[in-house]
């Protein structure tokens, strides 16, 4: 079974309708794209499915179980972690910190047990810390653990909120444009790490992404948004020949001229 | 920052070393000893009450093994402070007077520091503990339910703990309206809550006489005093005995307040509560539940106001509506930005700053241009010094917001964290500066 069924989804903000009747299956263990113009829909979409947003319409089905109209936080505690496409960390804690708050819902601690500082908690708390660690490690933020979120460099703040994605326990990780911004050093980087997170962690990940090159490296499906509403999907080839994909990009012209 | 400053100046080798320590000692055993030998409240005492008062910033701020801090401390606080207030009951009254707003500066720390939710109304929780045993405690109770009498004075203990209860219940009560609430929004709704707990305490005397309203409640019960305390001090009278016992009930209190939000910022729930400050978009999608945390710091901040209200209830033996106004919620909040939003120590310096300035040192700046005036130095009629305390509190505030908007002492764990190798290794870049390269 897919990991995530969206169907027929849709968002509308007074007039506009900024999704309207998207559907999306992701299987478990993929790489998928969402890419359309500026204002498309995608953002929207991101955060119809990880519940900033409740859906007008449309059910959203994840890991077996319906997660459309959930809270953010516990859609999150069911396994979905996103990053966002203007970096929103929390400029003033630690790297470390980040991590560490990306973890609350996986700890356990009660207020009576920290303040009394019971014995769980003495356990709990240095293993969340060494964890924290091990996923800075994991992003390439090895030894910046104290460094204010704000002080890295950008390259850095965006490896930090994936560091802080995965510390949430994720299946499905959604990266809202991920390499924005980047130099193609940067860049190649970014879509390495991507790739591992899927190969090495075993998460399914979805991504918004305006770089095809990076698109077309690393997923395996793509779908395309315009005006809110998906215009086609398919594998990167297929994406590559669409009339319809081109024009909305370069306008009608350049699609018949082709 | 100071820290990377003091190795170049002067007092450097004062702050590290054997030194440090010699340095620390004799300063406080000799502001110690001339406070002690200046019992009359005067101008002189009241420098050297402030200098003594200085000694722990110095003692927070040196580079000493923390226990030697805490003996030295400790010290400080249960010997030389109580003894030196049984010579003369102001400055103990200072000092309970500022473990008070200590407290509650801390307690308000948790809601506007750490959780980042502006709150103008804080003084409520602290009339709520206080109307609790105000009412419990008195006659007052059997105007409520006819044929109940006050309980009696031994339950105060009792109803400590339960003024953090009730503290939290409120808390929570005055919090659910406002969850959705942000910034300049979230701080008028609260002012506004907290006006109505003033304004239901002057006006619950009837149809059913609950707070006595703007008359006050009169003659509330003190706790007992403890036999071992009267045994320990047998020269002492009951009314010194009592300003000792209330100073070490303060301490305690403040002292397990400064363990619980200690505790509370590095943990899950203090992480989550700067995560919601920092960004509450980007916190609600990490996992972390926004109504039960926010909701979660009202109530701990509420709680410590809820059990200093039943505290100062006992001490004041008589509490009425005014002493719980926008006013006090205000000067609580002062001292929370003064000392450093979400930093410790800070709001504690900023507690202990604000009650000092409020209660001693701008009277006492009033009471002497008042003398230099009689003497007849010339100040124009239109100023009237007492007139003009207010004034120069705002100016101070003012002056200090231009200068340091972070507060007196900003939150330093994570930059000290961050910086800790540098820190380390200054001293030798710095000494090895001053070699020049041959």
């Amino acid at each position: 079974m897919a990991l995530l069924e969206a169907k027929n989804v849709t968002k509308s903000f007074g007039g506009l309708i900024a999704v309207n009747n998207v559907s999306l299956t992701v299987e478990r263990g993929s790489i998928v794209s969402v890419i359309g113009p500026n204002g498309a829909g995608k953002t929207t979409f991101f955060n119809v499915l990880t519940g900033i947003y409740k859906p007008d319409h449309g059910s959203i089905i994840f890991d077996g179980a319906s997660i459309a109209g959930q809270r953010p936080d516990q859609i999150t505690k069911q396994g979905i972690a996103r990053t966002f496409q203007n970096i929103r960390l929390f400029n003033n804690m630690t790297a470390i910190e980040n991590v560490l708050v990306g973890m609350h819902a996986r700890l356990n601690a009660k207020m009576w047990q920290i303040i009394f500082q019971s014995p769980s908690v003495r356990v709990e708390e240095p293993r969340a810390r060494a964890r924290a660690r091990e996923l800075l490690k994991f992003v390439g933020l090895e030894g910046r653990y104290d460094e204010l979120a704000k002080n890295l460099p950008y390259g850095d703040q965006r490896r930090l909120e994936i560091a802080r994605a995965l510390a949430t326990e994720p299946k499905l990780i959604l990266l809202d444009e991920p390499t924005a911004g980047m130099n193609p050093q940067e860049t190649l980087e970014a879509t390495r790490l991507i790739q591992r997170l899927r190969d090495e962690l075993g998460l399914t990940v979805i991504l918004i992404e305006h770089d095809m090159r990076v698109v077309m490296t690393i997923s395996e499906r793509i779908s395309v948004l315009d005006y809110g509403e998906k215009i086609a999907e398919g594998k990167p080839e297929e994406i590559r020949a669409n009339a319809r994909v081109v024009e909305a990009y370069l306008g009608r012209g350049a699609a018949v001229a082709d | 920052m100071s820290t990377t400053s003091l190795p170049n100046s002067p007092f450097a080798a004062l702050n590290r070393g054997p030194l440090a320590y010699i340095a620390l000692t004799a300063y406080v055993v000799v502001t110690s000893a001339l406070m002690l030998m200046n019992t009359r409240t005067s101008l002189g005492t009241d420098v050297l009450f402030v200098l003594f008062l200085l000694g722990f910033l110095l003692l927070y701020r040196a580079n000493v093994a923390n226990g030697y801090k805490l003996a030295l401390g400790a010290i400080m606080l249960i010997g030389v402070v109580p003894y030196f207030g049984t010579m003369n009951a102001y400055y103990i009254e200072l000092a309970i007077q500022a473990g008070i707003f200590v407290a509650l500066a801390l307690g308000l720390n948790v809601v506007v520091g750490f959780a980042g939710l502006l709150d103008l109304g804080y003084v409520a929780f602290f009339a709520v503990g206080a109307y609790l045993w105000g009412i419990f405690s008195t006659d007052q109770i059997s105007q409520i339910s006819p044929g109940a009498s006050p309980v009696s004075p031994q339950w105060f203990y009792l109803f400590m703990a339960l003024g953090l209860f009730v503290g939290a219940f409120f808390g929570v009560l005055l919090g659910l309206p406002v969850l959705r609430l942000r910034g300049d929004y979230l701080a008028i709704v609260t002012l506004g809550l907290g006006e109505v707990i003033r304004v239901l305490a002057v006006n619950l005397d009837r149809p059913i006489n609950i707070t006595n309203g703007s008359q006050g409640i009169k003659s509330i019960a003190r706790p007992p005093l403890p036999d071992f305390l009267r045994a320990l001090f047998p020269g002492l009278d009951d009314p010194q005995l009592y300003q000792l016992f209330i100073y070490a009930l303060a301490l305690l209190v403040v002292g397990i307040t400064i363990l619980t939000v200690f505790r509370l910022k590095n943990s899950r729930i203090g992480r989550a509560w700067e995560a919601i400050r920092e960004d509450e978009t980007a916190a609600v999608a990490m996992g972390v539940p926004l109504v039960r945390m926010k909701l979660m710091a009202f109530a701990v901040g509420a709680s410590f106001a809820g059990v200093m209200g039943v505290l100062f209830a006992a001490k004041q033996q008589f509490i009425n509506p005014p002493t719980f106004d926008l006013i006090r919620s205000i000067g609580i909040l002062a001292m929370v930005i003064l000392g450093g939003m979400g930093s410790i120590p800070g709001v504690i310096l900023g507690g202990v700053l604000v009650t000092l300035l409020d209660l001693q040192i701008l009277p006492r700046i009033a009471t002497e241009l008042g003398a230099l005036k009689r003497q007849g130095i010339v100040i124009p009629d239109w100023f009237d010094p007492a007139q003009y305390q207010r004034a120069l509190f705002g100016l101070l505030l003012i002056i200090m917001m231009i200068f340091r908007p972070e507060g007196i002492l900003p939150d330093q764990r994570r930059r000290e964290e961050a910086h800790a190798t540098e820190a380390q290794e200054m001293p030798e870049e710095a000494g090895a500066g001053e070699v020049k390269p041959a």
